[in-house]
């Protein structure tokens, strides 16, 4: 079984830990304040976040990790990436429960207000609903293909296409 | 505004042009999950995640507050065409 899920990339975890600090400035992660308040994107978040989105070709922000999702649309995606066969190597995960600046800094960033999030070689592709619709019609495995992020094939021919156990 | 199964389906048809709106309560009593499936010409021509982008810039207020939101997107040919695969798959 693919070893999608070995990678727990701690990336984000220093960067956005050095732009939460404590420091001056008003205190926007007081529970006080909507999620709307603290949603203004910061310079350092913006710029962890493009360091993120950069770290692999592949980049899911999601809730919780690929070995153990905080949530049924999470896990759905990262299902759907290990039966397309995307290589592990190529692929990075981030935890936004760990991190609430990255949890709304990813939806200022990407204009989108769920999580999951998949980039692909930087580029925005969707949440969940999008990657299970793009699954189902084969535009998923097409553009993985195209992207270069496919594990190598083995012996078995189940690398792309649809799933065939 | 109390955001609920209601209050959606209207806020969709005041702001889209939509043939059809569905939404549904998949929370199991709290409220906070949503989904919804909409019909409207506007999805025309427009790829997936345009028609999401679309979608979330008018409900950006409402869907901020909930916990979780899923949608389809059809324009009326594609949902003509699901209707009619659906009725035969079960039978």
């Amino acid at each position: 079984m693919a070893t999608l899920f070995s990678r727990a990339v701690p990336l984000f975890a220093r960067t956005a830990r050095m732009a939460i600090r404590p420091g001056a400035g008003p205190q926007v992660r007081s529970h006080l304040f909507n999620s709307a308040q603290i949603r203004r994107l910061s310079d350092e978040t913006r710029q962890a976040i493009d360091k993120a989105i950069s770290s692999s070709p592949v980049v899911l922000f999601m809730k919780g990790t690929p070995e153990k999702p905080q949530c049924g649309f999470s896990r759905a995606t990262v299902q759907i990436l290990g039966l397309q066969g995307v290589d592990p190597k190529k692929f990075s995960a981030f935890n936004v429960l760990e991190d609430e600046e990255l949890r709304s800094g990813i939806k200022e960033y990407s204009t989108w207000p769920t999580i999951p999030q998949l980039y692909i070689n930087k580029e925005f592709i969707g949440g969940c609903d999008i990657l299970v619709s793009m699954h189902q019609n084969g535009d998923l495995a097409e553009l993985l293909e195209k992207e270069g992020v496919l594990a190598p094939a083995e012996e078995s021919e189940s690398a792309s296409g649809t799933s065939s156990s | 505004m109390e955001i609920n199964v209601s209050t959606l389906e209207e806020s969709i048809t005041k702001r889209l042009k939509v043939a059809h709106v569905e939404v549904q309560d998949m929370s199991g009593g709290c409220g906070q999950i949503f989904e919804a499936v909409i019909v409207s010409p506007e999805f025309k021509g427009k790829t997936t995640l345009a028609r999401h982008r679309l979608v979330n810039n008018e409900l950006k207020e409402e869907i901020a507050k909930v916990h979780a939101w899923t949608q389809k997107c059809y324009t009326e040919e594609e949902w003509e065409k699901k209707r009619s695969q659906d009725a035969v798959a079960s039978t």
